[in-house]
């Protein structure tokens, strides 16, 4: 398998606090790569560093085999143009209708006519079942519907890579279940390789190939989720166990 | 003991604004650098710079139609008992006309414009960043500094000095109902005056500095908005502060221009 991310030795501190210390990880051509954590571990900031949203303070960061943090803007640009991130609040731009949304990156990237443009849009929209959204505003639309078309508008360039930044965080356990079901398809039908942060454990048990569990700023676990689940390390029994809750119930 | 610890505190709050405030100069003067290094390079966002300056434009219209009107009328109700004092009535017209053109138009509507649009564009772009939406164009591989900076603060230093020959014309259409009402001078005999009295000498130094004035209010709004954190607060705070400081940047800067532009078109 070819790799199409390396990360080597990436840290990231905000002031005196250190969210990752020399992290390293691979991901393969055609991978779901789930990041699980708790809240604050730095998983988005993982994600953010590999796009050079944030600058990490050392290490280094290779795409298909090019060096992301010795890039100029230029190539940086040229480079994001594979991508797709998928945010958590779906960061629609909200002064634009849903088609506006979808057509941004085609105008500023490819020379489509207009009627090409109209195509690849119902096309996406078809995808994500929201053809009828097709001139609504972002805030017109439920949470569910902005995760859709959120996904819609970062799947329409085609990308190589896609990043999911809490995917289903805020939805109800059916949506959840059916963006998480739109996204393996997606995958599949796309061959994307993906990077995918969450902590919900039904999305990532439906989409992942492999995991790492983020904790302290360090990998503290890599393999598959049965792998995770299986560990008998007392935090990663308490991530993915209902201990907690059981323990509550006795007690009381 | 806790008069020394009041102090301490004091003095570091104190620390921390100056701090900020040098950050912030710091952050401006960066953003003006970006701002020239990439308006003059494809692509050239004609149509968003365009969008903007339509929108900009009659956002003010309004506020500014009736402000300038009422300055006009005003300013010339006021100086009537002054010049009549002084034996000058005849003078009225002149001397109103000159003071809209060369001071009160230019600041008085840089002023408001700061209040209605510096505001709005720290609230727009603010909102965006804490939704992600900037990070989310920068990572498909647009530049959102040339994409939403560089385009407002264009429009905001083309529109403004436009608006700004428009309230001059709004003024003396309030100056000169004031002159009827005060002194029942003819329209002919007002117009003569003014124009014996406004040289371009006048004009040229007073619509010029408004194109400082815009850019000050673009770069303030946008600088605030798209350097925004902490959530809904911070689009507030983006958007109050915008207006304070691009409000408080137009006078100082007035103040430095008054005397360049004196001794470029001396006024005698």
């Amino acid at each position: 398998m070819n790799k199409v991310i390396e990360i080597k030795n990436i840290s990231k501190s905000f002031g005196s606090l250190n969210v990752l210390r020399d992290i390293s990880l691979t991901v393969d051509e055609g991978e779901n790569m789930v990041v699980f954590g708790q809240s604050g571990t730095g998983k988005s900031v993982l994600l953010k560093c590999i796009v050079r949203l944030m600058e990490p303070d050392s290490g280094e960061i290779f795409i298909d085999n090019k060096d992301v943090l010795a890039m100029d803007l230029k190539q940086l640009n040229d480079l994001r143009k594979d991508f797709g991130f998928l945010f958590q609040g779906a960061a629609l731009y909200d002064s634009m209708t849903v088609r506006e949304n979808l057509e941004f990156p085609l105008i500023r990237h490819f020379d489509f006519t207009p009627e090409e443009r109209e195509t690849k849009v119902k096309s996406v929209l078809e995808k994500v079942s929201l053809e009828e959204a097709i001139d609504k505003m972002p805030s017109e639309l439920s949470g569910g519907m902005k995760k859709r078309i959120g996904l819609a508008r970062s799947i329409i360039i085609d990308p190589k890579l896609m990043f999911y930044d809490e995917p289903t965080t805020g939805l109800d356990p059916i949506t959840s279940k059916e963006i998480s079901l739109l996204i393996l398809e997606l995958q599949k039908s796309l061959k994307m390789t993906s990077i995918i942060v969450t902590h919900d454990l039904l999305c990532a048990e439906i989409i992942a190939d492999r995991a790492i569990m983020l904790n302290d700023g360090v990998i503290m676990k890599e393999g598959s989720i049965s792998d995770l689940k299986s560990s008998q390390d007392p935090f990663l029994r308490n991530f993915f166990s209902n201990e907690i809750i059981q323990e509550h119930n006795r007690r009381n | 003991m806790s008069g020394s610890k009041n102090k301490t505190t004091q003095s570091s709050a104190f620390e921390k604004k100056l701090n900020d405030f040098f950050i912030m100069i710091a952050g401006l003067w960066q953003f003006q650098w970006q701002f020239v290094k990439q308006i003059f390079f494809p692509p050239y966002e004609i149509e968003q710079i365009r969008k903007h300056m339509d929108e900009l434009g009659i956002k003010t219209l309004p506020i500014v139609s009736v402000t300038g009107f009422i300055i006009g009328l005003v300013i010339t109700m006021q100086m009537h008992p002054v010049m009549v004092r002084f034996g000058a009535e005849a003078f009225l017209p002149g001397a109103v006309g000159i003071s809209i053109v060369r001071e009160l138009a230019p600041v008085i509507t840089a002023l408001i414009f700061a209040g209605r649009v510096s505001s709005g564009i720290g609230a727009e772009l603010g909102s965006m960043r804490v939704t992600e939406q900037i990070d989310a164009m920068e990572v498909s591989g647009v530049n959102p500094f040339k994409y939403l900076v560089s385009t407002r603060i264009f429009a905001c230093t083309f529109i403004l000095p436009i608006l700004t020959v428009y309230v001059i014309f709004i003024a003396f259409l309030g100056a000169y109902i004031a002159v009827v009402l005060v002194q029942n001078m003819t329209y002919q005999y007002f117009i003569d005056s003014v124009i014996k009295s406004v040289t371009f000498g006048d004009a040229i130094p007073g619509v010029l500095k408004t194109f400082a004035f815009g850019f000050i209010v673009g770069i303030v709004g946008s600088y605030k908005g798209y350097t925004a954190t902490n959530g809904t607060e911070g689009v507030g705070k983006a958007a109050t502060t915008a207006v304070v400081v691009s409000s408080l940047m137009i006078l100082i800067f007035d103040m430095v221009l008054v005397k360049v532009t004196l001794w470029l078109w001396p006024a005698v």
